[in-house]
This record gives structure tokens, sequence and C-alpha cells, in this order.
């Protein structure tokens, strides 16, 4: 079982292996639910009758618990009002040029005079643009949900670096934290914090605290030994050695946490202004994505992104400087010169109170935004000119790409949607292409790439939600037994049982379809993109920074352009889920062609190999685990961009978790959330152990 | 195997300087509990077997009952190959890791027991610790991470930078203060490790293959650098190493560790020239055996002292046999070998030193 199919048919023995066996097992099961459902439709739509009040049980539970707990929260909700409302009055309270003064000199000490030059233009824009206390706002919450997220993530990582026998079941928690959407735990926060932005700024702080998890653990784990036994043996107490040694050998590590930890910050600022009433950026964005105004809602959105990419580069900066020395230019504040410097802005800001009756300085309010009604007007016109055009890539992609894999080919072959019935000689004809695929793949390469055929053409001809759903568990619980072992497969079993208990079938088929259409898509075009970037490094220049950027995005972005242009509906989301899941396809395919071993590409080339020979017998080949990596991260994050993708209009799993934040429904956002994060893990684990299990041969 | 040559006073070595640091009996087994390890060691079997018992129970025995005396001022060295044990037998020395039986006695008192409280306050002020990757705090420049064993203590910023400077100049690294480990080159990185391990003015100092991770000309600058310092500090040195080169250039008296045992321990010359077994004079094959053994090392002490050293030229001690070969080519018949004082110690017959040469000579001669 290696990566390197064999270019010669494989040795033919009569004795069949127990692996296909299973398979055809499984095939004949699903072959007797597809000749039964007409008798038996129970086989494709799981029945209500027979769902378990799941969510109901839960509200239950929390109905009783609530009322005793709550005023507790609501205690601890109360001390963070206060401290969230300080610092929103105290950056309101900054006259810009201030404000705008202190970021370029923090951006010139952490990234040199580009990023200062990047960060004079952003705060300009978002001047001009007249987002300025919006913006201020935006940056109360990250101001304190950041420490928030840092000081417990540090403090759980710690925990797990000393107490190796708790780092399994932190993990795991990670991991849930991580996949479980963000709509889902705000619904039981919101029921004991209550309404408001505190809400907002805890879950942010949850959502964000994982990496700095993660970070904390690995720069602990990677310190040098000599460094622990040198601090040691100059005579270091525990606390010494821990603080003075051990935390300022790992800090590199641990700012690349604090950077991924304020990204993921912002990010859930953003998403949490659903909630309301702190007038941020997120809040600005939706309510005018609300009302249809796209011209504003793509200004804001341009704030939120630049604004990301330039905290992330300012955190970044930071964690390089610490690795490999400040920048040239950036050693002119180094020391105290900063706080000097800052400190200096804040008593100039107290000076200008003082001194001017207008501190605000003209700060251009909502009225200063006249000439965006005009860009508003243009836009939609532009939308309404090329109407035609983006509705026919839109219904076009819609009949053939997306029903087709939702109901399949036999759902769509009829006049309505297709404009014609499938005729038997073309249902014989189809079937007998298909099946000669099957038998050639079989022939050529052995019977594994045969059975992927077989599946992928049940699911063509009948769709995701066409399939029998005992079949469909069935097939998910053999391929994940075969590629992962018994564990994942008792997992994937219990966990999509558990989906069909709950009655979540027909939205997880919904999910199913437009993630494994978004990925696919995503790693067609992302994976040539990555592999034309591993040939041209003029192509790689250009690509990494775009990469750069959407990585850095808050996920909410992506719906604008989305939205602008294909209204509410299905495809908008496919396209906003492909916008953000196709950076790590094309990123992880160039990184493991360029990776590929020197000794052996010389060795190949020695043999005379053409480049193209090279590339697809030699550095394909090996490049595999770090592009299926690849396309496992394209899947992880096609999943959590589709439960933001509710916002416009899904009918999948994240589509149930939005409508129960909606009715502050406890029980079903917390079920749908769990069923997101069942699948969410159980690809993430099969497909890392099938990636494991194809690095090294059997 | 050795043609009636021995080594002088061999065995009532010359060294009457007291004892520092005393290792008794010292094991170190890991995955084997202190009491189980106590009811095998009451069986009063050799230790080999007990070692080997313990290997059959999945345990892995590092240290196998070392026992030496280091003396003050005097350069011990432990060598062996990598996973001897050499590197576990310095770390229990300096307690990093717990023996799990035996005792260790620094100036009489036992280490093993030592409380933590007790512990840091030895590491702070009498032992010293060099690392073979050196071990410097990424984020303090050299000024800073020579100073740390004195921040650690709480000492003023004023006496740091003092102390942290003397050592600076000591190493020969004037002017690189301010300089990061990372900006240094692998030969500098290890100054500032021995700056440091030095900035206590620790009695005992441990160093865990200092240059092993150094290019073989800077080794060897190193080691020139560090027999220098030696001489002016007269520090009691414990010296880690698998170079057999090295540890034949800097020894006063070393040990050699095989699966965790000491297998022989002794002057440098000692064990070229009465290698305890195969193994032994397998490993010390290469080493140029005129350069090692010097001329006190085969001095006959039971001659009577010459009074009166007439034409017979005087040599120190310490002259290895190589740089004989003129005097001997000319006829010479005998050295009179004189101390650092001028007294004469005994007299060399040259027939004795000649009985080394036609030795090395065989020595290096393929077997078949």
């Amino acid at each position: 079982m290696t990566t390197l199919t064999s270019d010669m048919a494989p040795v033919r023995s009569w004795r069949i292996e127990p692996q296909l066996v299973q398979w055809i097992a499984v095939f004949i099961l699903t072959a007797l639910c597809l000749l039964l459902s007409h008798s038996l439709p129970w086989l494709i739509t799981y029945p209500k009758a027979w769902v378990l009040p799941v969510a109901q049980w839960i509200n239950a539970v929390t109905d009783v618990v609530l009322p005793v707990v709550k005023p507790f929260f609501r205690m601890i909700s109360a001390g963070l009002d206060t401290p969230m409302r300080w610092i929103q009055s105290a950056l309101q309270w900054l006259p810009w040029p201030i404000a705008m003064a202190m970021v370029t000199a923090i951006a010139l000490r952490a990234g040199g005079l580009r990023l200062a030059a990047f960060a004079v233009a952003t705060l300009a824009y978002v001047y001009v643009a007249g987002y300025w206390r919006e913006t201020m706002n935006t940056l109360a919450l990250v101001t304190l949900a950041v420490p928030l997220a840092a000081a417990f993530g540090f403090a759980f990582g710690v925990f797990g670096h000393y107490v190796p026998k708790a780092r399994s079941a932190i993990n795991t928690t990670l991991d849930l934290m991580q996949t479980v959407p963000a709509f889902a735990y705000l619904i039981p926060l919101l029921l004991l914090f209550g309404f408001g932005p505190v809400v907002g700024l805890l879950a942010s702080a949850i959502y964000a605290a994982p990496p700095m998890v993660r970070n904390t653990m690995l720069g602990l784990s990677m310190v040098p030994e000599a460094v622990k036994e040198s601090a040691e043996m100059s005579g270091c107490t525990p606390w010494q050695r821990f603080w003075q040694a051990e935390v300022p050998a790992a800090r590199p590590q641990l700012l690349v946490g604090l950077n991924q930890t304020t990204n993921a910050t912002l990010s859930m600022v953003i998403v949490a202004a659903i909630i309301g009433g702190f007038a941020d950026l997120g809040w600005e964005v939706l309510s005018s994505m609300r009302k249809a105004e796209f011209g504003q809602s793509l200004l804001s959105g341009l704030v939120i992104a630049l604004l990301a990419i330039l905290i992330d580069r300012i955190t970044l900066g930071f964690a390089d400087a610490a690795r490999s020395g400040t920048t040239h230019a950036g050693r002119v504040l180094e020391g105290w010169r900063l706080p000097v410097l800052l400190l200096t802005g804040v008593a100039a800001a107290v000076g200008v109170h003082l001194l001017i009756a207008d501190p605000n300085l003209g700060l251009p309010g909502a009225g200063a935004r006249v000439g965006i009604s005009v860009m508003n007007d243009g836009l939609n016109a532009i939308v309404r000119d090329y109407a035609g055009v983006l509705e026919t890539i839109k219904n076009d992609t819609l009949y053939l790409l997306m029903l087709p894999l939702r109901i399949g080919i036999s759902g769509s072959a009829i006049p309505a949607i297709w404009g014609f019935e499938l005729t038997p000689v073309m249902t014989i004809a189809g079937f007998a292409i298909f099946l000669s695929a099957v038998f050639v793949l079989d022939w050529r390469y052995g019977w594994r790439p045969a059975i992927g055929i077989w599946i992928a053409g049940l699911v063509l001809f009948f769709g995701f939600s066409g399939l029998p759903w005992p079949a469909f568990i069935a097939i998910a619980t053999l391929f994940a037994w075969q590629a992962a072992g018994r564990g994942e497969a008792a997992l994937t079993m219990l966990g999509l049982g558990f989906i069909a208990v709950t009655g979540l079938w027909e939205p997880l088929t919904r999910s199913l379809y437009l993630c494994a259409l978004a990925v696919l898509l995503c790693v067609l075009v992302g994976g040539a993109l990555g592999l034309w970037a591993s040939q041209n490094d003029r192509v790689s220049r250009v690509i990494r920074p775009i990469n750069d950027a959407l990585q850095t995005m808050p996920q909410f972005v992506f719906l604008i352009p989305a939205l602008m242009f294909f209204r509410v509906g299905e495809f908008t989301a496919l396209i906003a889920v492909i916008l953000y899941a196709i950076v790590p396809p094309t990123r992880y395919v160039e990184h493991g062609l360029r990776n590929v071993s020197e000794t052996v590409v010389e060795a190949a080339r020695q043999m005379g190999t053409t480049s193209s020979q090279l590339l697809w017998q030699v550095k394909l080949p090996l490049a595999m685990p770090v592009v299926m990596l690849g396309i496992n991260q394209t899947i992880m994050a096609a999943l959590s961009m589709l439960t933001i993708a509710a916002l416009v209009g899904t009918r999948d799993l994240g589509q149930q978790v939005y409508v129960a934040l909606g009715k502050a429904d406890a029980g079903q956002g917390l079920v749908a959330g769990l069923a997101i994060a069942i699948i969410a893990t159980i690809s993430d684990r099969t497909l890392q152990a099938w990636a494991r299990k194809q690095q090294r041969p059997a | 195997m050795s043609a009636g040559l021995t080594v002088a006073n061999a065995g009532t070595s010359a060294i009457t300087r007291p004892v520092k640091l005393s290792c008794r009996n010292v094991w170190k087994v890991y995955g084997t509990a202190a009491d189980e390890l106590e009811q095998q060691l009451a069986t009063r079997q050799e230790p080999g077997a007990i070692a080997d018992r313990c290997r059959a129970k999945g345990a892995m025995p590092a240290v196998v009952d070392a026992s030496f005396d280091i003396h003050e001022g005097e350069i011990f060295v432990i060598m062996g190959l990598s996973g001897s044990g050499k590197s576990t037998l310095v770390r229990c020395l300096s307690r990093l890791v717990d023996p799990t039986a035996g005792e260790i006695l620094l100036n009489g008192k036992d280490l093993a027991k030592a409380s933590k409280r007790e512990l840091i306050e030895l590491r702070r002020h009498t032992m010293g610790m060099v690392f073979q990757s050196f071990g410097l705090l990424p984020h303090l420049n050299v000024l800073d991470n020579v100073a740390f064993p004195l921040r650690i203590q709480g000492k003023s910023a004023a006496e740091r930078r003092q102390r942290a400077g003397d050592m600076i100049s000591l190493v020969g690294l004037e002017g690189r203060e301010s300089s990061f480990p990372h900006q240094l080159s692998g030969g500098q990185q290890q100054r500032v490790g021995i700056a440091r391990s030095l900035a206590v003015g620790p009695e005992l100092w441990f160093l865990d293959e200092p240059f092993s991770a150094l290019d073989p000309l800077i080794r060897k600058q190193m080691q020139d650098e560090f027999l220098r310092l030696q001489k002016l500090l007269k520090k009691t040195i414990v010296f880690i190493t698998h170079d057999i080169t090295e540890a034949f250039r800097l020894a006063d008296r070393m040990a050699l560790m095989r699966e965790g045992r000491i297998i022989q321990m002794g002057r440098p010359a000692d064990i070229v020239l009465a290698p305890a077994d195969d193994y032994v004079a397998q490993f010390t094959e290469d080493v140029p055996l005129l350069r090692v053994i010097t001329a006190g090392d085969l001095l006959d002490r039971n001659a009577a002292p010459v009074v009166r050293a007439d034409g017979i030229a005087s040599i120190a001690a310490t002259t290895p046999l190589e740089r004989l070969v003129s005097s001997l080519a000319a006829g010479a018949k005998a050295f009179n070998v004189v101390d650092d004082a001028g007294r004469s110690l005994g007299i060399l017959a040259a027939r004795t030193a000649l009985a080394v040469f036609a030795r090395d000579d065989h020595r290096r001669k393929p077997v078949s």
C-alpha cells in the first residue's frame, strides 16, 4: 500500500482480499437499500417519528440549571462590562491624529518602515471612509478579549506541558472548541450572560484561546534541554527557571500563538456583532448587508480586511523580531523608547482635550459617507447591468453541478430541470461507461481506485440526499475502519448515527454536498495554482501575498462580494466557501512540490527524466502526504465557513445553528453544532490516518 | 601484554591533594525504583550481573556502580562512546539526575541527600557547568547571559556587570558584550558558556562534552584556552568527552566507561601502557604514546637519587617522550628528571624510553 501506484498491472491471484470482501458486502447492502427504497421510504428519508428529541432534553436540563447559575454569570457579565466600556471610551477619547501616530509607532517598531506606511494608509482609509468610531469600538472588544484569551490559553498550555496525562483531554477539548461553530456556543453564552456585547467578547475569547494553548505547549516543549539544565545549574528555583529561562526561550513561539489568537479574536468579534449593541464594524457590515447597501458593506468590509492584515502583521512582526532581531528601522524605537513615545501620546491627548473645544478634530461622522450612497447606486447598477451574465453563471452552476450532486443525475434528469428524461438507452450507455471505468481502473491499478469510482458513481447518480442513510453510514464506517482503524470506525458510526436519530440527516446531506463541491473545486483550482506556483517563481511571488491576505481576513468578509453579485442562496454560500477555502490547497501543493528531497530530484534528473516526468512521476507522488494534509485543511476551512455562510441562506446544518441562535434555542443549537463538529472530527481523523498510512508502505 | 614495561608508581598516585568529590557505588537505572535496586544490591552479586538482570526486566542501567575520588585542582576526564553513560554520570554528580543508589560526597557531605534548597545554594556558589549545546538563553545578550547566575541570586546590577565583565575578558570576548547568542560562532558561544559557568567562582567545574559541537581547529584552540584557564584558576574539574585525543590531552586522570561501567581508571600513561582489556587496547590504539607518556611516568624511583648529575641532561618530569628523540639519537644513556622546583626526582634510563618506542612501533603494525 504505497503512494507510488505501480505502473504495471498487479500480479493477479485468485485469492480475494478480505478488505475487498467487506466492500462488496457494503455494496450489496447499498443495492438492497436502493431496491427496497420504493416500498420502504424510510431508507432514504429518516422518518420524523423516529427522531429522539435530544434538543428538547437539553433544553429541559437548561431550564432547570439556568436560574440557579444565572446570577453568578450575570455578575461576571457586569464585571466585564465596566472595563469594556472604559476601554471603549478611552479609545474614543483619543484624538484620531494621536491614535494614528501611536499605532504607526507600534507598527514601525514591529515591522519597519513598510509596515508603518501600511498602518498610516489603513488608518487614513478608516478615517476617510468614516468608520473611525466603529473601528475604535471593534478595537475595544479586541483589546479586552485578546488578553483574556491569551491568559487562559497560556495557563492551559502550561498545565498541559507539566501534566502530560491531561494532554489528550486538552487536545480533544481544543479540537471541539475549534470545530463546534461559534454560533452554537453563542446561544448558551447568551442565556448565561444575558444579551449584550460582553457575550461577543467572551465568545471571541473562547474561540481564540486554542491557538494560544497549542503554541504554549509547543513552545515550552521546544525549549532545549541544555537551556533548562543550565538554568538549573545556575541555581534557579523552579519558579525562576520557568519565568526567567523557559518562558523567554519559548517567547518566539508564544508570540506566534499571540498572533494567531489575535487574528481569531478579530474574526470572531466581527461575527459576534450579530448580537448587536456595540455599534462596531461587524454590525456595520451586517446592517448594510441586510439593507442591501452593497457599496457601504464593501467599504466597511474593506476596513475589516485592512485592519485584520494590519493587526496580523504587527503581532507577526513582534514574533519575528523575537526570533531574528528587530528590523533596521524598528531599532529607532527599541527598549524604553516605544513606551515613552506612547505615554507622550497620551499626554498630548490630555493636552488636546484641555485646549481644544472639539477634540474629535472634525471626525467625519455618518454624514461624511454621503459619497457612499453614490457608490451604492453605482455598484447596484453594475450588478443590474450584468444581471443576465451573473444569473447565467449562477443557474448553470446550480443545474449542472449543484443539483446533480444534491439529488443526483437520476433526480436532475427530468424535464423541469434538465429539459429531458433519461431514456433506457441513455441509462444503459451511462452504466456501460461507468462499469468500464471501474473495470479499467481495477485492471490497471488494483481494486482500491475502482472502489473510489464506485462510490463517486453512486453519489453522482443518486445524489447525497438520494442515498439511503443506512448505506451511507455503512460506507463511511467501512472507509474509516480500513483507513484509520476500529476506534475511528466506531466514532464514525456513532457520530453519523447521532446525527440521524436527532433528525438532522437532511441538513447533513445539504452540508455534505455543499462542502464536497466546494472542496472539489478548491482542490482543482487551488491545486492547479499551487502546481503552477511551484514551477514558476514569479507566480509564487504574486500568489503568496494574496494567500496571506485571504488567510488573515475574518471569514465574515468573504460573504460580502459573493452576496453582492449573487444575492442570497446556496450558490452564494458556495462562492464564499470557495473564496475562504482555496488557500490551503494552493499553499500545500506548492509547499509539497517545492520541498521534495533535493537528492531524489537530482537522482531523477540524472536518470534523464523530462520535466513533466519529474513532476508527475517523482515530485507529485512524493508530495502526496503534504497534499493530503492540504485537502484535510480545505475540508476544515470549508466546514467552518459553511456555518458563517448560513447568513446568506443555506439549508444545511449551519442554518440549523443560525436559526437556533435566532430563537435562543440552546438545545437545537448545540445538537446541530455538535453535528458539525462530529463531521469535522470524523473527516479530520480519518483523512489524517489515511495520509499517514499512505506515507509508509504496509 | 607489555614486555616488562610497567608504569612507575602506578597505584601509589603522586596526587596527595585532598579529595574534593567522591563517588561511591553510584547507580542510575532508568525504569527501576530505588528500593527495587536496593534489593538487588543486597544480594551482593557482581555489579555486571545485577545490571544484566535490570536489562532483562526492561530497565535501562545508565550508570553501573561508579566509584572514584576526584582531588582538588585535578582535571578528571570521563570518557566513553555515546550511550556509555558518561553524560548521565556527570548529571548524577551535579544532581541534575538523581542517582538511584550510591553516595556522592562533596567535601565529605552526601550530595545525594541534599534538600532542594541546599542543592540550589550549592549550585549558586560551588558548582559550575558547561554544556555541549551551550544552553545559552536566546533572549539575553552575552553580558546578561554571563551575569544570569548572579541575577538569579539577586546580586546588584553593578556587581553583576563588574563580575560578568571580568569573566568575559577572561575568556577573551571583550567587545561582544551586547551581542546575542545567535550572532556568535559556535566557539564564541561556548566561550560565553564557560564564562557563565565561572561567574559564581565555583570550586567544582563540570564540563559536559564542551567542545564536541565545534570544528576540529576551533576545538584545538578551545582546549588550549581551557588548559590556560585551568593553570590560572586551579578548579576541580570533571570533563566529559568522547574524543580520545581530547581526553589524553587534557586529563590528569581519566575514567573509561562502557555500557555504564567504569572499565579502567588512571593517569593517561597508565591506560595506554597497561590497558585493562582488549576493548581499552583497541580504543587507545591510535593514541600517540610518545606524546602522552612523559619522563615522569617512566621514572624509576627506587634508583638512588642523583646527587651530582654530571654528564646527564636534566629534563622536566612533564616532558613527553617524543621530545627526547634527538638526545637519544645523539647517544644519551640516561636523563635526570626534575620537578618544577628543579629537585631531582630520579633517573630515566635510555633503554626504558626506547622500550616505549619499540612498543609504539609494534602497536601500530597491523595485527595480521
